[in-house]
Formats: structure tokens, sequence, C-alpha cells
């Protein structure tokens, strides 16, 4: 129900929108609860495992019950919270975890079936027969369970994510956030202020009274007026500060875009990382439940959120409102209630001395002892003494008093402290360096208070600046807070705690019956506090209820751990950046373009792009085309970029001596003019990489590394120098992206290669040389990894592209042309070059048959390790070559030919393998017990997953070419 | 008390008042025949099966909080047996097998699920290695089935096939893989130990280990001496700590793992499934909410708690792989110190004190192999043989070169 | 989490590779036991407290940090680089 003349609201922008299919108005300014509550919508979900009706709670993100689907047009979103949506034109909204009608929900049947579904009932049935479990009982269960439902389609909405950086963050915009904030910003510090409500003031807002001589409403409006105005402060409402995490890194979460109809472009969140100097945390206080029998009924709410519907939306949620409080200070709700015109019908307070005093009819030394009603409260027992009786009401404002808003304090494992005079935990100071609790969240109640503190946090900071300011803390109401707690009503029936998971007094108790009596156990065991409130409305009566039914205190009880974030994260927002291609940066090679041109499908290789095969018409396969190239190169001549090794010029007096140090061969002793095949451990032995370094000048060499190890070896060397040689006169740096680089390979390479040099070269094998090539100096290796004459040419990044396509074009006249990655497998497979296929990280130079290129004359990284006795012998599998007549695959595993197949009976397996049109022969690289004294031996190779069991004949891994003759030539 | 649908019936029609505690609270006795260090899943399953298999039931667990408050308490509960290198694959293997029998062996409903598991693969290379680690799987017994892209589709329609970073090229389908409810596992290994006359004892940390000329003798807690024919270190997490008090430095670096979960959500996803790319792994619980996680914080830690750059790495390839769960929203994020080993498996041994077992080591692997962990530290106490599945999980291994490197990434704690 | 990396200042976790406890700094001499080498690449002290480590910054000046810190509050202590540490 709306009433005149009270509320934020803006009256004149009516707002239409839709819940549960059914159309209603509200006004800019309600969230979807107050425009509910004014339409005396009171049924807005049911609870998780009960299925029981319920309504709003709170009026904040704290809200267990009112949990609802928004349905925008291409996607819906569960479990938002009525109490914080804030309704636009067009806003459609549902209820959700009900089968049926919001009404009529079949479930319900479990409120009847709640003797047998008490805590942790699961745990000691549906284990008979053992098949039910999967097939039956888990099904029923978990369609049961859950809250609302993803759509199941792509989440197209925009999301973004944020750094920013600042001296002092304030989160929270109360009285204590305001004043810090005004404090911190008037000295000129770099201020962010977090609000997670759309306007500032906090409780303000709800509340009258008078800060400095005018109503509080007056004076937030001044002070927003300054910080607006103020160019070093930052006004951030509708973020939420979730998470506090290591030197002064915060995370927040703007909603900013879902008070508004969708539209392109507009960012539905973005999730925020803040970097703080210092921090205030004025998050205020959250008012806690009482329990009592059946106190989770639609129209039975905390005593704030009943005033703040009043005072900020004009909605008051019942016509005969009662009061159920333990504190002074939840009279002012009954009273400004009465002063709207509303009837309060009692208060009843259980502090036996209270005050009984009001306009209306106050119950001293009394209790609520249970309700009824069923899909609305319509009345409630009371009990005073031996009495007990009725009064009707439908709506039930109640207060247990209030929890200080701590849980960023204790983000970083920080434990908070009990006060006995607030009956609840406060921050423990210094849990999160640089972060300070003011007001309520440090137990600060008054409004006095929360001005002093949150002004004496901020002076700290300011000082902490070096800088000065001068701030007077305006006079405001400083009455004591004073209660008497009251966790749970004695009773029979079942009071809950938890509404959001259905936990009532009974379940704590059963769980301490049952042994489970650390507070985590009881939490895990009932699942007390794990819904998604996380326990802000129940942890702490659950706490206390628990210490009673265990005979001990609630601090020797302890808490469970609040944990990030503080409300709930959507995954999109968090995760802002990643959808699609946005996962990983991608990394394209000067011949994309032109490779793209020709049809090539360019297919990931790490981070890069490279083409997979260049396909001609006519050819309806890759093998087709694989098959082809493999040919031209063998007997013409082929172009492939090979730009993704990574590449590392190497300069200094000791550069030689380094390459010594991080390679297991010698380098240093190499010519001027000439390339080495190297071999590089990890410190424990095995091998780390491999590739071929050029001696370019007495100090400067150039390495290149593999594809897939070209940062971790940059990383490597960086580490052997700087930690073990920082001495020596060497300097490194990457260049892979500096130079493009492209194999020139086949009978024709050299005729090509001389056809585009200025003044052609004569280079050995192993041989390199600087070359001008069209106006530009480059460099021409003479390196193969085709097992063919071979070169490689490189030239600066800029002419990559130009100078690809012109090889290509010189290769097509000579009957040659561009290849792929799978040809230029099938290459290396033939002449028994590895890859990262098989140095794989488990693998020993002496695996591979190279422990002869680890120098006895000198020390290397990798040396000693390798020495140990497990990396040695027959027992480890070595790499061999297979071959056979049938398709085989890499995977597989070999066995002994006519023995069983299985674990103990494994040989080794296979790394690479393809169909080689050069041996006519399928071949294959693995690795095989004791395999270099198995060659010409048969294995038998078995893949069960792709169905395959082939006899193979162990050979030499170099198929093609052994002894060399064509790469000399 | 013996638990069953009809007890519950039972129960529930008299009020609930006559379930008895699920273990009683004993005071520690002066000496025991052995010791368990460390009231986790491990510990407590290695003194339920001392006493099962072994018949050795005067036997104390120390635990310095609540039972079950490590890693089993906070993990995402992946049961699964598709390991590749011979002396992992036979005891997860056991471990699987131990898993199916659990609930009627410990009359307590662990609620495991063989759901399957799905570990996707983006490039020929990927699928290469996840054949191989199939095929070592089938040779072991256990089951693997390979499926290609389009077999992906039908069992995770809601994967973004299109337009992904890294395209889906197929996955290793492991029916068998699942999940369970991880305090369920730790109360019912503690109900089952208790029942056969194990003290655990909480609140009671281990503040010494005392030893005579070599040979262990008992242990110093904070609730006094207790004294011991056999003492077994089970408390990953704190490894370095414990084994330090007798002297031993281990090949441990403690490293944090952070896990997610969400509000309760409707069913959506059925599987486990992890994406090969990005380190992201997802399953939906009972309960509703989707348990997800990914790559250590990558730091050594203690803090049990982590920090936002692998928070966000995390959401962002969830985001790139099934972005359907763009607006489930985290409800809670913690994290679990972790015994990251130099090849990535763990120690279950003997010690260079006489009586001293050592049982560490597990990365972020552990939950899995809670029985078989138990099953073979048990039968490595009491018979002072190593099991036959676990033989190869020796402490001197990385001394020697005898590695169990699934990873294949070496000496790095960090990098398994 | 942030560094103080002594050439580029306060920094984001983000830039920078973690290795390892200092251990890695220390490496036997050549022919030394293998149980050294056992010591060097795999045992560590671990502590739950002040712990040195080495980080690498990555995406940032590729130079390699010794950070002294506390592994059970996340408190750094100091940072210097690897190539000129004092001990």
């Amino acid at each position: 129900m709306r009433i005149d003349g009270k509320g934020l609201i803006d009256r004149t922008k009516p707002v239409r929108f839709r819940f549960d299919g059914k159309d209603y108005a509200g006004y800019k300014g309600d969230t979807l609860a107050s425009a509910l509550l004014a339409n005396d919508v009171r049924l807005v979900g049911r609870s998780f495992k009960y299925h029981r009706p319920r309504g709003v709670l709170t009026a904040g993100s704290e809200e267990p019950n009112a949990l609802v689907e928004v349905v925008g047009p291409s996607n819906q979103t569960p479990n938002v919270r009525a109490t914080m949506q804030e309704v636009f034109e067009g806003l459609v909204a549902q209820s959700q975890n009900r089968l049926g009608s919001l009404r009529f929900d079949l479930l319900a049947v479990n409120d009847y079936l709640s003797p047998f579904l008490s805590a942790g009932f699961y745990y000691k049935t549906f284990m008979w027969p053992r098949a039910f479990w999967e097939g039956l009982y888990e099904p029923i269960i978990r369609r049961a369970a859950g809250l609302g439902s993803l759509s199941g389609k792509h989440d197209e909405g925009t999301y973004e994510k944020a750094f920013a950086f600042c001296d002092v963050l304030v989160i929270g915009s109360g009285p204590s956030g305001l004043i810090a904030a005004l404090t911190a910003g008037r000295a000129g510090a770099d201020v962010i202020l977090c609000e997670e409500s759309h306007a500032l003031g906090g409780r303000l807002l709800s509340a009258g009274g008078t800060i400095g001589g005018v109503p509080a409403g007056e004076w937030v409006a001044q002070v927003v007026a300054e910080l607006q105005a103020l160019p070093n402060v930052r006004i951030m409402p509708r973020t939420t500060v979730t998470g506090a995490y290591d030197h002064g890194t915060y995370g927040a979460l703007e909603r900013v875009g879902l008070h508004k109809p969708a539209r392109p472009n507009l960012p539905r969140e973005c999730f925020w990382r803040i970097v703080a100097k210092h921090a205030v945390l004025a998050s205020g206080a959250l008012e806690r439940p009482v329990a009592f029998e059946n106190n989770d009924r639609p129209g039975i709410m905390m005593a704030s959120a009943v005033r703040t519907y009043l005072n900020r939306y004009g909605v008051v949620p019942g016509k005969r409102v009662t009061l159920f409080a333990n504190t002074d200070a939840a009279r002012a709700t009954a009273r400004e209630l009465m002063a709207a015109g509303v009837t309060v019908a009692a208060i009843i307070d259980p502090r036996p001395d209270a005050s009984g005093v009001e306009e209306c009819p106050v119950h001293v030394g009394a209790e609520v002892v249970g309700s009824r009603g069923r899909l609305g409260l319509s009345g409630i027992q009371v009990r005073k003494g031996s009495e007990v009786f009725e009064i009707e009401t439908d709506c039930l404002a109640m207060s247990g008093g209030w929890n200080p808003t701590i849980h960023l304090t204790c983000h970083m494992n920080g434990r908070p402290r009990w006060d006995e005079d607030l009956a609840a935990f406060v921050p423990m100071e210094g849990a999160v360096q640089g972060l300070l609790a003011v007001g309520a969240a440090n137990g600060s109640m008054s409004t006095h208070g929360a001005l002093a503190t949150g002004h004496a946090a901020a002076m700290k900071a300011v000082e902490a600046l070096g800088r000065k300011v001068s701030v007077a803390v305006p006079e405001a109401e400083d009455m004591p807070y004073r209660l008497k707690a009251l966790w749970a009503v004695e009773g029979k029936g079942r009071a809950w705690l938890d509404f959001a998971n259905d936990v009532t007094t009974k379940d704590v108790k059963l769980a301490a019956q049952e042994g489970y009596r650390s507070v985590e156990h009881m939490k895990r065991y009932t699942t007390q506090g794990m819904a998604p409130d996380q326990g802000k409305n129940s942890n702490v009566a659950a706490l206390a209820v628990l210490a009673d039914a265990t005979g001990r205190g609630i601090p020797e009880t302890g808490v469970t751990t609040f944990r990030p974030p503080y409300v709930p994260v959507s995954i999109a927002a968090m995760g802002a950046g990643g959808r699609g291609e946005g996962f990983a940066p991608q990394r394209f090679l000067t011949s994309d373009q032109a490779s793209r041109d020709r049809h090539a499908p360019m297919i990931e290789a790490g981070l890069w792009y490279r083409p997979s095969y260049f396909p001609k018409p006519g050819e309806a396969t890759w093998r087709e085309a694989c098959d082809r190239e493999v040919t031209m190169v063998r007997q013409a001549v082929g172009i492939a970029d090979v730009s993704t090794l990574g590449k590392i010029d190497i300069q200094g007096k000791d550069a030689g001596r380094f390459l010594d140090f991080v390679y297991t061969n010698t380098f240093s002793t190499l010519p001027v003019g000439r390339v080495r095949y190297g071999l590089m451990l990890r410190e424990d032995g095995l091998v780390l990489d491999d590739g071929t370094s050029a001696r370019l000048g007495e100090n400067h060499y150039l390495m290149t590394t593999t594809t897939a190890a070209a940062g971790l070896v940059m990383r490597h060397l960086d580490f052997v120098h700087q930690a073990f040689c920082a001495d020596w006169q060497v300097r490194f740096i990457s260049v892979t992206e500096s130079w493009a680089q492209f194999a020139v390979a086949g009978p024709k390479a050299r005729a090509l290669v001389n056809s585009f040099l200025e003044s052609p070269v004569e280079l050995p094998f192993m041989g390199v040389a600087p070359v001008r090539i069209g106006g530009v100096d480059g460099r021409l290796f003479r390196i193969s990894f085709s097992g063919e004459e071979g070169y490689e040419i490189a030239v600066p990044t800029r002419y990559g592209e130009a100078l690809f396509r012109d090889l290509v074009a010189r290769a097509e006249t000579m009957g040659g042309g561009p290849y792929g990655m799978e040809a230029l497998n099938v290459l290396r497979i033939e002449k028994g070059f590895i890859t990262h296929a098989e140095i794989h990280g488990r693998i020993s130079a002496y695996d591979i048959g190279m422990e002869k290129m680890v120098s006895a004359k000198k020390d290397c990284i990798g040396k000693a390790a390798a020495t140990r006795p497990g990396l040695w012998g027959p027992e480890r599998e070595q790499l061999v070559g297979l071959k056979t007549h049938a398709p085989i695959s890499s995977g597989a595993h070999l066995f002994v030919p006519g023995t069983e197949v299985h674990r103990e009976t494994d040989q080794g397996y296979v790394t690479s393998v393809g169909w080689s049109p050069t041996v006519g022969a399928w071949l294959g690289l693995g690795f095989l017990k004791d395999g270099r004294a198995r060659i010409g031996e048969k294995v038998r190779l078995v893949d069960h997953l792709r169905g395959l069991d082939v006899i193979c004949e162990v050979c030499h891994p170099v198929f093609h070419d052994p002894e060399g003759e064509k790469l000399r030539a | 008390m013996r638990y069953s649908g009809l007890k519950v019936i039972t129960e529930g029609l008299f009020g609930n008042k006559g379930w008895t505690p699920a273990w009683r609270d004993p005071a520690p006795k002066a000496e025991y025949d052995v010791v368990i260090i460390g009231g986790g899943g491990h510990g407590l399953a290695t003194a339920y099966y001392l006493a099962k298999n072994h018949g050795i039931t005067n036997v104390a667990v120390l635990e310095k909080g609540y039972l079950g408050g490590g890693n089993v308490g906070r993990n995402t509960t992946i049961v699964r047996a598709n390991y590749m290198i011979p002396g992992n694959t036979e005891f997860y293997s056991h471990s699987m097998k131990l898993w199916e029998g659990m609930e009627a062996d410990l009359n307590y409903n662990v609620m495991h699920s063989q759901r399957g598991l799905i570990n996707l693969f983006h490039s020929d290379g990927q699928r290469d290695y996840w054949v191989r680690r199939g095929n070592a799987m089938i040779n072991q017994g256990d089951d693997a089935i390979l499926l290609e892209r389009e077999g992906v589709r039908e069992h995770l329609p809601y994967l973004d096939f299109e337009n992904t970073r890294f395209p889906i090229y197929g996955g290793l389908l492991h029916p068998r893989g699942g999940s369970a409810r991880h305090d369920a596992v730790a109360w019912g290994y503690a109900r089952g130990a208790d029942k056969r006359g194990v003290d655990l004892i909480q609140n009671c940390e281990v503040t010494g280990i005392d030893i005579e000329n070599g040979v262990v003798r008992g242990v110093q807690t904070t609730r006094g001496a207790i004294r011991a024919k056999k003492v077994g270190i089970i408390v990953a997490g704190r490894s370095s700590q414990v084994a330090a008090m007798a002297g031993m430095r281990l090949p441990i670096e403690s490293h944090i793992l952070q896990a997610f979960v969400t509000e309760g959500l409707k069913p959506v996803i059925n599987h486990v499934v992890s994406f090969g790319m990005g380190h992201f792994y997802i399953s939906q619980s009972d309960k509703g909410g989707l348990v997800f996680g990914g790559d250590l914080d990558f730091y050594a830690s203690y803090a049990a708690r982590g920090n936002l750059p692998m928070v966000e790495h995390v959401m962002e390839a969830g985001m790139t792989l099934m972005p359907m769960i763009g607006r489930a929203k985290v409800l809670r994020s913690w994290g679990g110190i972790m015994d990251m080993s130099p090849d990535g498996s763990p120690v279950i041994d003997k010690t260079h004190v006489e009586g001293l077992f050592l049982d560490c080591g597990w990365n972020y692997g552990g939950f899995k192999a809670v029985p078989a962990s138990g099953w073979c530290m048990a039968h490595l106490m009491a018979t002072g043989n190593h099991h036959e599945v676990a033989a190869k999980f020796r402490l001197d291994r990385f001394a020697t070169g005898h590695l169990l490197d699934e990873e294949g990434t070496g000496s790095q704690h960090n990098l398994h | 989490m942030r560094l103080t990396c002594p050439l580029c200042g306060d920094r984001d976790r983000r830039e920078f590779y973690y290795y390892g406890a200092e251990d890695y700094l220390h490496r036997p001499a050549e022919g030394a036991p293998l149980a050294e080498w056992d010591n060097y690449l795999h045992l560590r002290d671990n502590p739950a407290g002040v712990l040195r480590d080495l980080w690498y910054h990555e995406a940032g000046c590729a130079q390699w940090l010794l950070v002294t810190r506390n592994t059970v509050t996340h408190e750094i202590l100091g940072t210097e680089l690897v190539a000129e540490r004092k001990a």
C-alpha cells in the first residue's frame, strides 16, 4: 500500500512492469520489492527445501526470500534480489523454485514431510539399492533443489572490467561514509566512494532525525552536492565492494545497466579492481531476525525494512502492523508508522524493563510465539508470562538487534571479536591492512557515533597521506544502544534461522545431538548459512542456538569464515573479456593473409595461428594436400613460414660461455658464420628444449627455440644469468617478433634462393651469412627441418608478407609452392626430428639417444641431475621409429606381439605418426622400453579408443636419407 | 546405530529424538598402538582401514581443529581414475573401486555420483595426449571413450562451439568419473572408525614427536603427551611443519588452490567438464550450485585464501567455454592449501624414524585418493610393507629419479 | 596482490611469474653428490611464516626478484634484484 507524502520515489514518473505474468505500476526510484509491496503483493517466492510461501524480508542485498528471475529480451537472470532490482519500464520478472504456480506449488508437499527431511537426512538414506542413487534418487533431488534457472543460452550481454586507483576508498555512504569521504575529499585526497544502492545516504534515507540542525535528508543532499563538485572525488553508486584482497586491492561490482531496459553496448555490469592506499569500511549493520514458530510467513519483515519501505518508498507492507523488537531504536519504526497514519496494533518487547509508553499498546516482557496465515500473515500469538494471546496483524516488524557488517574485515582470515554489550561480532582492528571499520560496521550504532568515527578514520588516512584538513563533526542523535539478546523464542514448532536454506532451530539442535558440535560441522551438516545470503541474516543466531545446545558461550563456539564475495557476483562480470576469442591473445604470422588468400585452414599453435595445409582444386581431403606438399618438398621446393620459432639475440664477451652453460653441448667453439644444433636441459636433468644457435660474430649469437618453449627459454636464460652469472658480460633479448623467417626446402632450394639474393652466396650445411634482398638486410641460414637441402631466410618483420608472396611465386615457377604444418610434420617424422610431442617433459637426453651431446668437459644446467639412476637403463622407454602398412595413431600403446594387453605388459607409446609418401608406409615415432636394443623387432600397437591393433616394425627413427647426404649436398 | 530410509521415517515420527552421536568425544588415553596425526579425509580413512582391514583398533586420530576441516572440507569433490603413468594408474583405479562400494561399506550416503567426466581437447596434439591417457586407463581396466567434436556436442550442447578462442576438437569421456559430497566422506569414515573403537580427538594439536634412538615413542600434544608404537603423519597442508618435528625436510611446497560455488540453480550441468586450455573445471552439486575451479594462485602460501588474478582467469575461461553460465552468480570463493610435490604425485612411505610413517604430497588431487590412501597407508602401517598399488609413492624417488610426473613440468613444485 | 619491483615500482601480481623458494639460487658446485642436488631441487623448508622466494617481472623489466614475505599473511617485507642480491 502506498502512503501519500512519503518516500524518495519520483511520483511524476510512473513505471509499468510485470511479475508472474501480471502487470503492475510503480514509480521511478522503486525497487521491485517496494513496487510489489505497494501493490499489496506479499507472496513473492518459495523456500529452498520445504517450498514454504515467502515474502520480502529485508530492503537490501542480504534478502534471503525475495529472489526472482528477471526475464530479458534474449535471456533470463536467476536469483535476482527483488530488494535490489530497480524497476524500469518494461521490466519482466517471475517467481522461481516452484512446481506449478506460486500460490499452488506442488512441491509444498515437502513441508508436510518435514519430520523426515531433518538436517542431514540424506546422509542416512537413499543408499539401497545402489543403482537407484544415480538412476532415481539423485535426479529427483537435483530437480527439487536449486533456486532459479539459467536459460542454457549463451550469455550475449555486455560486461566490463576496469582498474581504479585511489588514496582513500570509502565503502558505504551512510553518515560515517559520507563524512569520511567529505573529510578526505576536502583534504585533496583522491577518493572513491562506493555505495551499493542507487542513492547515497545509507540509513539516513530510511530514517528521520537531524544532523547539524538540518533534517538528515537535507544534510545528505548538501554533502553529496559538495562531493560531486570535488574533482578529486569519484562517486560510484550501484557499486558493491565485494572482496578485500592483498595489498590494498578490493573487488567491486558496479550494476551499470541492470536498472534500464537492455540496449546494445550498455554494459550490464562492470567488475572493478580498486587499489587503495587507505580504506574506510562504512558498511553499516544488518538487522537480525528472531526465531519463533512459523516466523517465515510473508508479512513478517525486518523492522528496519518496514521503516525503509515507509520513508524511502512511501510504502506500508500492511494495514495493521505489529512490532516485535528488543531495542529502543526499533520503536522508531512504530512511531513513524503511526505518524503516517498507519495502525500499529501492538508493540511486543521482550525486555522486562523496557518502556511501556507509546501511542499504541505495548506488551513489555512478552514474546511472539507463533503466527498464522497460509500465504501471508494474518495473526500472531504472543506469550506474556503464562498467558498466550492472539493479535490480528498482517505485518509483523521484527528486530533482534543488529550485526555490524564486518564481512570485508574477515576476507583475509581476520577473526572477529565478540562484543558482549552489542551481543554481536565486531571487527578485529588491523584484520585488513589499511582498512578501518567505522560507524555501525564497527559497533558505533548512533548517528553521532557514525559521524565521529567516520571522521576520525578519514583524518588518520589524511594524515598518513601528508595532507591537512579541518572538518567539524555535526551534531546528531547519540542514543545508547540497549538490547537484551534474543535469538530464539522457546517453543515446540519449527522456528526458522536460515530462511533461504530452510534451517530451523531444531536442525541446529539435532546437529549438536548427533555430535556435529563444531560450528563448522553444524554449518555443513544443516547447510546453515550456505544459501544465497551466506548467513547474513542468520549466522549469529544459529551460533547462539548451537552455543546453547552444547553448553558453551558464543565466543568459544566460534564463527564460520566470511569469504568473498560479499554479494554474489555474476561469472560474466568477473570473467568479462573472456567471451569468444577474448580469452587469450592471438598471434598472427606476416604470411597470415597470404595463407588465408590461398584458403589454408589456420589452426591454433599455442597463441599463434599457422597454416595447416594449402589446398589445391580437386583435393578432397587434407591428406591429399599434405601428401602433395611432402612430395613437392622432396622433389622440388617448398616454402614454410617458421617465424613462430623463438629467437633470442645474445651478445657480449661471455656469450659463448653462457651458451655452453645453458646447452649440453659446446657453442664457444662454434666458428663465426656457423650454426649448431643444441640441446637444453632443465636443472632436473630432463630435456627442456632444442633448437639451433648461430654465431653471427665473435661476441654475437642468435638462438632459436621451439615455438612452444619460446617464452619458457627466455625466462630460463634470464634466471640462469641473473642467478648464477650476473657478472658475466652477456646480454640478450627476445627478437621473435622482429624477424619474419621462411624455410626454403627441397632439391631446388639453392636455385630459388640464389634467384632473389642481390649477390648469391655459397653456404655450407649449417652455415649462416648476412644477405641483401631487394635492398633489405636479411640473414640466410642453411639449416633444415625437412631433411632436404634447406635454407631459412630472415628479414625484418615488416617485409615478411612481401617476401613470403615473392618466395611462393618463385617456388611455383619451379614446381614448388607453400607447405603447411601437416606436411612439415610428416617431413620431420620421416627424418626422425623431434618436437614437443617427443620432448614432453619426462624425457632425458638418454631417452632420445643424445646422451653423448652432454659434454663431459664442462658443467651445464641439468648435467648433474641427469645422472640420477632412474633416468638411465633398459627400464627407460627410448625413442624409436615405427613402420607399418596399416594406419596407426599417436597415443597408442606398444606391446610385445602375442602378449596380453594391460598395464603390466605395456612397453611404451606412440608420440607422432604420419603417412609417408616418400617411404610409402605409415611411420611413427614413439618410446619403447629398451627400444634401441629392439630395432628390427616387431611390436603390437594398440589404440583401444580408435580401435587399432597393428603390428609394426621397430626402426631407427631416421627413415629418410639416414646418411644426411641430401642435407649436405 | 544403523542408518536407513526406514530409520529416517521412524525417527521422524518420534520427533527425531532418538538419533545418537555419529562419533564419541573421548579424552585422549595415555597410550595407543597407533596415533594418526591429522583428522582429515586421509587420516580418518587410514584409521578406518587399520581397524577394519587389520583389526588394529587401539588407535587415536589427533586433529588440531575439527574433523574433516582441511582439504576434504574445501574441494571441488571430483572423483576420477584417469591417470596415465604407471604407479598412479593402479592406485587411482583401486581408489575408484573403493568409492564404488563406499556407501554400503560405511552405511553413510556420500552421494558418490558417476555422472561422467569429460576432458576437452583443443588441438590435434592435445587429442593425442588424451588418447595416450585414455589407452592407459583402459589398459589399467578403467573406462575411457574418445569423443570427437560432435560427440562432445551431444553430451554438452551448451558449450560454445562456434565463437571461442580455442575450438573444441573433442573430449575424453570417463563415464565412471563424477563427484561426491566431500564432508560426508570425512564424516562417514569418522563414524565408521569410531564405531570400530578408534578415538577421534578433536582440538588436539600435536606439538612434538617423541623419538628415541631412531624409534618413535609418541607425540606431545596440547592435551598432553601420548605414547604410541606407531605414528602416521597425514596432515596435507601442514606436512612440512609436522615432519620438521621429526627433523625431516620434505619435497613439498605449499600453495593455494581457489575454488568457487554459485548460488543454487536448477539442473543445467550434468557432467564434470574440464577445459583443456584454461585450467577450468566445473560440475553442479546436488544442491544446485555450480562448483568450479582452476589453477593454483602459484605463489607459496598458507593463507587458505586467494587473489583476484586467478579468480578472474577462471571466470574468463568459463566464459569462453560455456557462456551460458554468465548469469550464474558466484556465491563463495575459498582457498585450500596444497602440498605440492616436485613431480605432482604423492608420498606414502616409511621415514628414517622407525615406526613413523608419512602420507603427504597430494597436490590438488587428494580428494579422489581418500579411500585408497587410507587403505594403502593402513596396509603400510600395519604390515610394514608397501601396498602393491602404492608401491611407487616413495619419498626417495626424487633423489633417485624414479619420477611420476603426469604433467611433465619437472621439479618446480607449483607447475603440477 | 602487489609487489614492489626495485626497477619498476609498485605493480600488480599479474605482471609476475612465480618460481619458488630462494633455494633455487644455491646451486651445488659441479661434482656435488646427488643428495645435494636433491636438496637443491626438491626439498624445502616451506615455512608457514617468512619466506624468501623468486619472482620474475615477466611483463615488466624481465628481472628476477628475491622477495621476502610472509606466507601466512602475504605481507611483503622486502624485494631486491636477484642479480644484485646481497646474500
